[in-house]
């Protein structure tokens, strides 16, 4: 099977490998998730422009994240992981938002570990505990495996370069829940009433404000410029510096994650400054867009097929009855 | 590990000391004796991917769909050779399994009422696109097989004068449409294997490279039993040698899917995908045995026979639930990932020449 040169892997601009010619710059999101303060404003934001319905409030006991993941009912998902120091780790490792030098910011968390038992907390040691937060998004992949394996062409490439469903086309076949290497996309299952039940649904990067000029209500939302929306060339310029500047100040843990054209999903246009290896987000470490063996798995199922042709053909041959 | 276990478990509870080490990591160790414990981080254990929102449906649609193909490549053989009995089993049976694949297909859709919508486009990139596309080549010549052969198991007399003549008609295109339907069916078996790799589900992303080997076999095995049942012992040593060879190929195939899958393979040995793989080897063993003995006993045709189609079955359905197994756990998505950067870098793209 013959597909043209990085339509599925590799570096390509999506949109123009769609066909739009002239198309607005390529947007996205630079999550920079050192100065998250775990807010959820974007999380509240998405739901009221999106109408998305809500998921039931359940307790999942595990951290102030009672969202869980991102699913057909949360399009912003905000991370929270409670990590007790590293050794070594430098002070200022989320950029001094969270957990800055005596006297701690007071972000309105009740206090834990053992800083917050009784009397000798003083507020003046440091905890011995970091917060990670991270506002996780579609990554609206350069080579998305949605997209590729949606057989309705339901799902689509904008001319931003994003990935978006089409509401009144998708069957609900669920492919591309499992196609997600970053688990997503999902068909909406409830609640009763809600709209686009049966329906894939995910992130569209606010694709109704994007065409009258306006930002995601995500970014909007975020009183801390952690969601970062532009042109997607422009806040990778951005997420270098802001890299460079935190390894500057000796946060070595800051990295970035899907900024690269060249990686496994061709870059995506959702990526993010993380301080932890991105499995800590539950982030997958090195995804790869699956469509990438996709040519591979059709030229052994055409063997295969060959294999089961002249299996029935021998069976027949040298018999007579 | 049992994931309430996973689940309950906070991070860095697991840090080796207080304020240093490693914080949250936690020993996956598996009891699967091949393969290394493996050391991982997630988020609250929590998984990465999704599973497929995919219910009994799929695995009963990946086993009717090998019937169905199976049976209307041995059905042209036997239209060919002067099978009749043997022709009239593969016919029907491929009708029947493929109506029951159509029912269970769009069953399982969120939306069914718009079952047609994989009709607007065709897209190559799309395993599912390229595969109703398939089915719906494949499909019409199958059920023109199966009317002329039903039209031709009505008695001489009995059919009303006016109707003779279209009747007629379809006795003489049952037999062409009969073998279009025999080439136009291994696409239909194969196809499915594909269906599953091209997902992130790790279990059967990884297993791309030889499960199409495993489900033509198993489609082999399983229409080759149902002909065996079917047919006359006579005229039956076509589907016994076919039974037999995908017996073999399906369990050669199998096994060296699992030595090519890494970590990925250990789904198929856990839990109920694991009890399902071991009943469908077991099965497709006794099958296969049980074909050399059924050229000249009935009872043994009709037993191996329904024992190589329940272990295609259970093939099919336990490929299925290791795949959904592997999503669930965030171990078969990072483990992999972290083995291969170790191994050879993050993935970067590499310009062919
Ligand atoms: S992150 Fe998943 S849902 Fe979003 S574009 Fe990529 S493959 Fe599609």
């Amino acid at each position: 099977m013959v597909f043209r040169k990085n339509s599925l892997y590799g570096p390509v601009d999506p949109a123009a490998e769609t066909g739009y010619d002239p198309h607005p710059p390529r947007k996205g999101f630079f999550t920079d998730t050192s100065v998250c303060i775990g807010c959820k404003a974007c999380e509240v934001a998405c739901k009221e422009w999106n109408e998305v319905p809500d998921d039931g409030f359940g307790m999942l006991g595990m951290s102030y994240d009672n969202t869980g993941n991102l699913n057909a009912n949360t399009w912003r998902h905000v991370a929270f992981i409670e990590q007790p120091r590293r050794s070594g780790s430098p002070e200022a490792a989320d950029g001094g938002m969270a957990r800055a030098k005596a006297p701690p910011v007071e972000l309105g968390m009740p206090a834990m570990g053992p800083d917050s038992d009784g009397a000798t907390d003083t507020g003046h040691d440091k905890p011995d505990f970091r917060w990670l937060m991270s506002s996780d998004v579609c990554k609206h992949c350069t080579h998305a495996a949605c997209l590729d394996v949606c057989p309705t062409g339901s799902l689509f490439r904008t001319e931003f370069g994003t990935v978006v469903v089409q509401d009144d086309i998708c069957n609900g076949c669920g492919y591309c829940v499992a196609a997600c290497p970053y688990g997503v996309i999902e068909r909406r299952r409830g609640p009763e009433g809600a709209k686009n039940v049966g329906i894939a649904q995910k992130c569209t990067l606010c694709y109704d404000r994007l065409t009258v000029g306006e930002k995601p209500a995500c970014a909007k939302a975020c009183p801390t410029e952690s969601i970062q929306f532009g042109d997607v060339e422009e806040l990778r310029e951005r997420a270098n510096e802001r890299v460079a500047q935190l390894h500057e100040r000796g946060v070595m843990d800051a990295r970035l994650y899907g900024n690269d054209p060249e990686d496994g999903v061709g870059g995506t246009g959702a990526f993010f400054l993380l301080l932890d290896e991105p499995e800590v987000y539950g982030l997958p470490p090195d995804p790869v867009v699956t469509t990438r063996d996709l040519p591979q798995m059709f030229n052994r199922a055409t063997a295969a097929g060959l294999a089961l042709l002249a299996g029935a053909v021998v069976s027949f041959l040298g018999r007579r009855s | 590990m049992k994931s309430s276990e996973r689940d309950q478990r906070l991070p860095g509870s697991e840090a080796t000391a207080p304020g240093g080490g490693e914080p949250m990591r936690r020993r996956g160790a598996s009891d699967f004796s091949m393969v290394e414990p493996a050391e991982f981080t997630s988020y609250y254990g929590r998984n990465i991917v999704k599973p497929a929102p995919w219910e009994a449906d799929i695995p009963a649609y990946l086993f009717s769909g090998g019937v169905a193909a199976g049976s209307s490549l041995l059905a042209a053989g036997a239209s060919i050779t002067g099978r009749d009995g043997l022709r009239r089993t593969g016919r029907l049976g491929a009708i029947v399994a493929l109506g029951f694949s159509m029912a269970a297909l769009v069953h399982d859709l969120g939306r069914p009422s718009r079952f047609l919508n994989m009709l607007r486009t065709v897209k190559l990139t799309s395993p599912m696109s390229v595969g109703t596309w398939i089915l719906s080549t494949y499909g019409p010549f199958a059920a023109i097989a199966a009317a002329a052969e039903l039209a031709g198991l009505l008695p001489e007399g009995a059919t009303p004068s006016r109707l003779r003549g279209p009747l007629k008609l379809l006795r003489w295109v049952g037999r062409p449409a009969g073998l279009v339907a025999g080439v136009t069916a291994p696409p239909v078996a194969a196809y499915t294997a594909v269906l599953l790799s091209d997902t992130a589900t790790p279990s059967w992303h990884e297993a791309y490279r030889e499960l199409p080997f495993v489900f033509c076999g198993s489609a082999a095995a399983a229409s080759g039993g149902l002909g065996m049942i079917g047919a006359p012992v006579a005229e039956a040593g076509p589907a016994r040698t076919f039974a037999l060879g995908g017996a073999l190929v399906e369990l050669a195939m199998e096994h060296r899917m699992e030595q090519s899958m890494g970590l990925t393979a250990e789904p198929l040995h856990h839990g109920k995908a694991g009890r399902l793989m071991k009943a469908a080897k077991a099965l497709t063993v006794v099958g296969a045995v049980g074909t050399l003995l059924a050229g000249r006993s009935r009872a043994a045709a009709v037993a191996s026979g329904a024992a190589l189609l329940a272990g295609s079955a259970c093939t099919r359905f336990g490929v299925f639930e290791a795949g959904m197994e592997s999503a669930r756990d965030p171990k078969y998505v990072v483990v992999p990932q972290r083995e291969r950067i170790a191994r050879e870098g993050p993935t970067r793209y590499v310009e062919k020449q």
